[in-house]
């Protein structure tokens, strides 16, 4: 289907596009990436009055480090993450996840960025965001904040974004010495959405569990960072047995629907196996890093 | 709104609605029906183009970001009437049946040789895995791209030195 009709603007600086915002406010969507967002205007399951396209704004594309961690850029586009040695060698959740989100073609153009404000439930980066601690910035005409992912993801497709606010970037804390990270993923097929995924990372200090961040992906009305199952971690031992029953309380957390992808048992069960799977992995990470 | 893209090489304009897809806008603005519309989920692949040399499903993007931009279709391969090297390995390997898939993997294959002239069939089947074929069960069209990527290496070694 043809979305419905929309105004284009196309913005060639951030102000502008700030502008807009504020005038057109809840009638307008940031265009991006695109790669959830039009087929979703396709569908007419959106139909904003206007589209601020963003993707000529300079200065927006930076993916480095500072004295606090990463910083990712929103036109940072999902195929430099997968590309990525800095992703690689230390935020490898990320390097673990950039790889298996859609498929090769639609990576050149969707972002992190656009994936978190898009907040859909079965998308993958929001759910590494909660197992790293990640953050948004967000900027409007009226300043510049910086929000929690875990506070940022409200519920299905539904953020704290204000709507003269546009998300400039993506904030990580730089990796503690000893820490690893995996990202799992259950899929029909390269493109569809997650059955089942989940990220975890971990930090070791003096052989014990500093943090373990652990979130999951399509099981819920958007991605759930399983608490209990990180605060069982929490200055525990990393053995076989508490790894498994961190994979039972992630089980837990989980709320997933019967669907064409699997019963909610089915995918229960598969919380459980990845969040194991995935701890073993984060693990032999740590130990080496 | 008036767009100017780079068509193949050409500059093409248009007086279309931000809401026409860049595929319609390639397909019935500009004449040019080789690039396949095959789903209207982004799940098929069929409709890829390259935009400034990068694969991108031209039925996820509105005619109106590629204002300014170069675009790449099937058409666009054939230089002065002489076959791609892609295009020959499509025909020497059997890479098609029905065809429909063909375009955009032909353009997938096009953009991963340019980068990386020897790949291993890991990377080839990996940059098609977001264009589907219903037909050929794949095989062919990896034989098809190795295909081409060993005549490029051959021409490449059969270059006569420069002149100075």
């Amino acid at each position: 289907m043809l979305p419905a009709a929309f105004e284009y603007h196309r913005a060639s600086t951030l102000d502008e596009a700030l502008a807009l915002l504020s005038e057109h406010g809840s009638e307008a969507k940031v265009l991006a990436g695109g790669q959830s967002l039009v087929p979703l205007m396709k569908l007419r399951f959106a139909a904003p009055e206007h589209l601020v396209d963003i993707n000529r704004l300079p200065g927006l594309d930076g993916l480095d480090e500072d004295g606090e961690g990463l910083r990712v850029g929103a036109l940072v586009r999902n195929k430099a993450l997968e590309r990525s040695d800095l992703l690689r060698s230390r935020y490898p959740t990320m390097a673990a996840a950039a790889p298996m989100i859609s498929d090769p073609i639609v990576r050149n153009l969707g972002t992190l960025g656009g994936s978190l404000v898009h907040a859909d439930p079965a998308g993958d980066w929001g759910s590494v965001m909660l197992a790293l601690g990640g953050s948004v910035v967000l900027r409007s005409s009226r300043g510049e904040r910086e929000v929690p992912a875990r506070e940022f993801l409200v519920d299905t497709f539904t953020t704290s974004i204000e709507p003269d606010e546009v998300l400039t970037g993506v904030r990580v804390p730089a990796p503690a010495p000893r820490s690893g990270g995996a990202y799992l993923k259950m899929e029909r097929k390269v493109g569809d959405f997650a059955t089942v995924a989940v990220a975890v990372q971990l930090a070791l200090a003096n052989g014990t569990i500093r943090r373990a961040g652990i979130a999951l992906t399509a099981v819920g009305p958007k991605n759930i960072e399983a608490e209990a199952a990180e605060a069982l971690l929490a200055g525990a031992e990393p053995t076989e047995e508490a790894f498994a029953e961190a994979g039972r309380l992630a089980a837990q957390a989980a709320d997933p629907i019967s669907d064409v992808r699997g019963s909610a048992d089915y995918k229960r069960h598969v919380v459980e196996v990845f969040t194991r799977r995935g701890l073993a992995r984060a693990l032999e990470m740590a130990q080496v890093s | 709104m008036q767009i100017t893209v780079t068509v193949n090489g050409a500059e093409r304009t248009a007086d279309v609605e931000p809401r026409l897809l860049l595929a319609h806008v390639i397909r019935e603005q500009f004449g040019l029906t080789g690039t396949h519309i095959g789903c209207d989920t982004t799940s098929c692949g069929a409709c890829t183009v390259l935009l400034d040399g990068v694969p991108v499903k031209s039925c996820t993007m509105f005619g109106v970001q590629a204002d300014g931009r170069e675009v790449t279709t099937v058409e666009g391969m054939a230089a002065g009437g002489t076959l791609d090297p892609i295009q020959e390995g499509f025909k020497e390997e059997h890479g098609l049946q029905c065809g429909f898939c063909t375009p955009g993997m032909m353009l997938v294959a096009r953009a991963l040789l340019d980068e990386n002239p020897d790949p291993t069939e890991e990377d080839i089947r990996w940059a098609i895995s977001g264009n589907i074929c219903r037909c050929t069960g794949y095989m062919n069209i990896v034989k098809a791209i190795q295909w081409a990527a060993a005549k490029a290496a051959e021409s490449k070694t059969a270059e006569p030195a420069a002149v100075s």
